[in-house]
């Protein structure tokens, strides 16, 4: 009579394992990268209306093994005022997203660097701005001095301390950090 | 049995013809559940009222009775009073069998006896209820923490995983109320969701040797087991409630039992802890607060031949993880560990932003068991968890509120035991397991999985002989054969897949190509196999020497498997390896055991040679548009863990008595000829405790902890260069911190309310001196030091 007992718990218990194993075998669907950026381009054009200049890093596999392609289309001029303009693309997924927008939108939480390496002679300005004033820097003007070259490294921090003196006491995080050789002729 | 036997002749209406009165009546009284003698039961002949005590065989007899049927009443301090019908001719012999209950509610000393040994020939430590009570609101890691050789690995102060003679994560198992946790354990920075307060003893196996868990417990077992519940009328219950100072937080937690003479029980039990931003010595740990609610029922019957229960948990838990611990890269790290204080300190909060975890676990288990004549106790388990992850990181954008890691893994287990008394001296453990898991990764979070969707299928069959050669020499056998099936659906992207020549490798496992993604489907076999050997020798009535052998083998995790991309808590990208196969590990370990009410010891050196044991390490730096991150591949080498673990105790005088405590553990790497990494330091504990009986049971005790600095460990330091000082800088990971030594109080006394009720008050000082310090096992050490001093108050009542 105890063995009977024991059935029904059996059976129940054979019951949800089998009724468990089944499963739709449809493959999973692709996650595409929200976040990343792949590409930073920076668009210098000068003042007088010369023909603009490009820096570009592109890494189309993210975090991926595959290193970002760094490309300067053209030298700068000695003493000429540039207007700078910062796109970041997200080339992950297709159409290529405009993350310099998101950027945009959240200005208060963003703000972009300018290092200027040694030995180049050049000044940069930021020329927009988040609601409370402090620089957003997608937009910079870049005054080039003597002839020199040098490194230039554009860096963007998510939640920085807003306003700061710069990278030393900005915090945050750093959401790109790209490094470019430039000549000044 | 025979009881009934007994019925049935009575009722077949023999009834007495002459009259002798020279008639004898002798037997014993034995124990139903483990056949031993009860000394002391009082044995009264209702017609004469004459009584009798039984002796130390448990023995009785009367003499001068007629023949003719007798009420016969047996009593004994921990039975259900019993009366027999006997019917007496001649010289009569009769056994009778009384169900002995420990008594729970008492607080008769049970922890040890009352649950099973796990494994008899490595020596166990075991967590009573009393220090669990002490740790209500801490976590399972924090409680273990205070055992010789078993450490943790940290992330902040409430991410605690415990470590086993140097070993973690998937090397370690958790056995939940019979039921092996599958709680993703595999991420160092996972926890194990269980609440301790569910449980009522905690043992710790340091060792593969308990076989009917597992073979792949590397590192060791650990299991959580449930207060066993008496078989009489009675309902019950507790609560305890702790405030602590650092955090400012409050933990409750309560339980409730009814149960019945007639078997079946019931057990409700909750918990609620909340506590805001913790602090060290000088400063706030920003977004570290913790937010946990857990809850369980239990409902079963347990009767002596057989019994059913069903159990179910609900554990959820929202952690914080410290905020300025969230980096972009290398050179936010080189900031971080450069500055002596965390980047990002805010006025103290409850509010858990993100970065955090948010964890829920059900876990629910059948279970019954039978037990046959001649063959043995048979138990039938069914179990089922379902595990939800979500991780949140600081995002930009539309995604700020999304998780960026959200995974559901589901395991089904179905368990089959017998235990068999095969011969006096010979006691067989069998046992067939088989297992189903799905792991489901939620696409949604527009963050490439981190973790595959896949479909595990287990099946295993196990073994353990116990031959007790005489009363002082035990030895033990054992072996285990597992299988495990694994179907995954994994995404690799196409750079990642050629650059690991997978290509050539697997282009079979090729589902799809889509752009910079390829879908593949690999589909792996383990087969492991186990082993244990032991002897178990009592040379003397103080002392015994344990000795094991046990040969582990775990397939490797999903994380090691298929880990492949950029792990943000830990500011680094991960790679795992298709083409793992299982880890072998060989475990000798002895233990000398002194166990004496004056002076007790234990001394537990062993040796751990594992084969293929999988590492993750640094190999090199990866450039991305974010800058650059240290890229970190797991890879299978040949490892060898050596320790010793040492326990003493010493009573000075009646109420004063002296712990000791030492562990140590040296991991090298044999392929490389190097130390392995997160190896735990050497620690030592030593206490005073002052304790009287008399006195409200007044207890007061002082430890003293001290954790010597690592200083065996591989240098992974890597350099980085800085653009805003046009400097190259090295980034320190390997440095170990310095020794440090905390000082922790701890006292309780016990106050009666009423007769049904009682009272324990306790109060805790934990880092009584607020030193500040690091903890080499703590994976945010870079960034913040550890906990500053702590002021628990523990109010327990038992009704």
């Amino acid at each position: 009579m105890k063995n009977l007992k024991l059935l029904p718990v059996l059976f129940i218990a054979s019951l949800l394992f089998i009724a468990c194993s089944n499963d739709d075998d449809a493959t999973p669907l692709p996650v595409n990268e929200e976040e990343v950026i792949t590409t930073l381009t920076v668009t210098l054009t000068p003042d007088d209306g010369g023909t603009p200049i490009e820096l570009q890093t592109r890494d189309l596999d993210g975090d991926g093994p595959n290193a970002p392609v760094i490309t300067v289309l053209g030298n700068l001029n000695a003493g000429v005022t540039y207007n700078g303009n910062i796109i970041l693309l997200n080339e992950t997924v297709n159409p290529a997203e405009n993350i310099t927008t998101e950027v945009e939108e959240e200005a208060e939480e963003h703000q972009f660097f300018y290092t200027i390496g040694d030995g180049l002679d050049a000044t940069t300005t930021y020329t927009n701005f988040d609601g409370n004033g402090n620089p957003l820097g997608t937009q910079f003007t870049l005054i080039t001095g003597a002839v020199s070259s040098g490194n230039i490294t554009f860096t963007l921090r998510h939640e920085p301390t807003k306003p700061n003196t710069g990278l030393v006491d900005a915090g945050g995080e750093t959401d790109v950090a790209a490094t470019f050789n430039v000549i000044i002729e | 049995m025979r009881i009934y036997a007994l019925l049935i002749l009575l009722l077949s209406g023999i009834t007495t013809i002459s009259q002798n009165c020279n008639s004898t009546l002798s037997g014993a009284i034995i124990d139903l559940h483990d056949n031993t003698a009860l000394t002391g039961a009082t044995v009264i002949l209702t017609a004469t009222e004459q009584a009798i005590l039984t002796d130390l065989e448990g023995n009785f007899s009367f003499t001068d009775l007629c023949d003719e049927t007798y009420l016969i009443q047996i009593s004994h301090p921990f039975c259900l009073t019993k009366v027999y019908k006997v019917k007496i001719k001649g010289v009569t012999e009769k056994t009778f069998y009384l169900e002995h209950h420990l008594e729970e509610l008492n607080e008769v000393t049970i922890a040890g006896k009352a649950y099973d040994t796990k494994s008899k020939t490595i020596m166990e430590m075991n967590i009573s209820k009393e220090k669990l009570e002490q740790y209500s609101s801490g976590s399972l890691g924090d409680v273990l923490n205070s055992l010789s050789g078993v450490s943790s690995i940290n992330t902040g102060n409430t991410i605690v995983k415990p470590i086993i003679n140097g070993l973690h994560s998937s090397r370690v198992v958790i056995i939940n109320n019979g039921v092996r946790m599958e709680d993703q354990e595999w991420g160092t920075e996972h926890a194990p969701n269980i609440d301790i307060n569910t449980a009522g003893n905690i043992t710790v196996v340091k060792g593969a040797g308990a076989l009917q868990y597992s073979g792949d417990a590397v590192g060791g077992v650990i299991i959580s087991e449930a207060a066993k519940v008496p078989v009489k009328d009675t309902l019950y219950g507790k609560t305890l409630v702790t405030a602590a100072s650092n955090g400012i937080g409050t933990s409750l937690t309560s339980q409730l039992t009814k149960s019945y003479q007639n078997g079946w029980y019931g057990t409700i039990q909750g918990t609620l802890k909340r506590f805001g931003d913790f602090e060290a010595p000088e400063y706030i740990l920003s977004n570290t607060g913790v937010f946990e609610r857990n809850t369980s029922f239990r409902m079963g019957l347990n009767r002596f031949n057989y019994g059913i229960e069903a159990y179910y948990s609900l554990f959820k838990n929202k952690i914080g993880i410290l905020r300025a611990s969230h980096l972009g890269g290398a050179q936010d790290q080189v900031r971080a560990i450069n500055s002596d204080r965390p980047l990002i300190i805010n006025d103290f909060t409850y509010t858990i932003d993100a970065p955090k975890q948010d964890v829920t676990h059900h876990l629910a288990r059948l279970k019954a068991f039978k037990k046959f004549e001649g063959l043995g106790k048979v138990t039938l388990q069914y179990d089922f968890q379902q595990n939800n992850r979500l991780e949140f990181d600081i995002r930009r954008g539309d995604d700020q509120d999304d998780a960026s890691l959200d995974l559901e893994l589901k395991t089904h287990t179905l368990l089959l035991d017998l235990d068999t008394q095969i011969s006096e001296k010979i006691y067989l453990k069998s046992g067939i397991m088989a297992g189903y898991q799905n792991n489901f990764a939620n696409p949604n979070t527009g963050v490439r999985r981190l973790i595959p969707d896949y479909e595990k299928y287990d099946a295993g069959i196990y073994g353990i002989a116990e031959y007790r050669l005489n009363e002082s020499l035990l030895l033990e056998l054992g072996g285990r054969f597992d299988y495990s099936f694994m179907d995954v659906f994994k995404f690799y992207r196409t750079s990642f897949w050629e650059s690991r020549n997978y290509d050539e490798l697997f282009p079979e496992i090729i589902v799809e190509e889509l752009g910079n993604q390829i879908l593949t489907n690999p589909q792996l076999d383990f087969y492991n196999t186990s082993a244990t050997a032991g002897a178990t020798y009592q040379f003397s009535e103080d002392y015994t020497l344990f000795f094991n052998y046990s040969l582990a083998s775990r397939a490797p995790n999903p994380s090691e498997l298929f880990s492949e991309g950029l792990h943000h808590s830990a500011s680094r990208i991960e790679l795992g390896d298709l083409s793992f196969n299982s880890e072998m590990a060989h475990k000798f370990s002895m233990t000398l055991q002194r166990e004496n009410e004056v002076f007790s010891f234990s001394i537990n050196p062993y040796i751990n040679t594992i084969n293929n044991f999988i590492v993750i390490e640094p190999t090199g730096i990866q450039q991305t548009v974010r800058g650059n991150f240290q890229v970190w591949e797991y890879r299978q080498t040949n490892a060898q863990l050596l320790g010793v673990d040492i326990d003493a105790s010493y009573v000075f005088a009646e109420n004063l008595s002296f712990i000791h405590q030492f562990s140590l553990v040296k991991g090298y790497d044999r392929s490389r000829d190097e130390a392995l990494i997160d190896m735990p330091p050497v620690n030592t504990k030593n206490e005073i405790v002052y304790q009287n009986q008399k006195l409200k049971n007044l207890r007061l005790a002082l430890q003293s902890e001290f954790v010597f600095r690592q200083n065996e460990f591989p240098d992974n330091n890597f350099d980085v260069f800085i653009p805003e000082t046009q400097t190259t800088e090295i980034v320190d990971i390997s440095t170990p911190p310095d020794a440090y030594h905390l000082l922790n109080f701890n006292s309780s006394i016990d106050l009666k309310t009423s007769k049904e009720s009682s009272l324990t008050v306790g109060l805790i000082v934990t880092n009584a001196l607020n030193a500040s310090y690091r903890n080499y096992l703590n994976r945010l050490r870079f960034y913040a030091d550890d906990l500053g001093r702590n002021f628990l108050l523990n109010l327990k009542i038992n009704y």
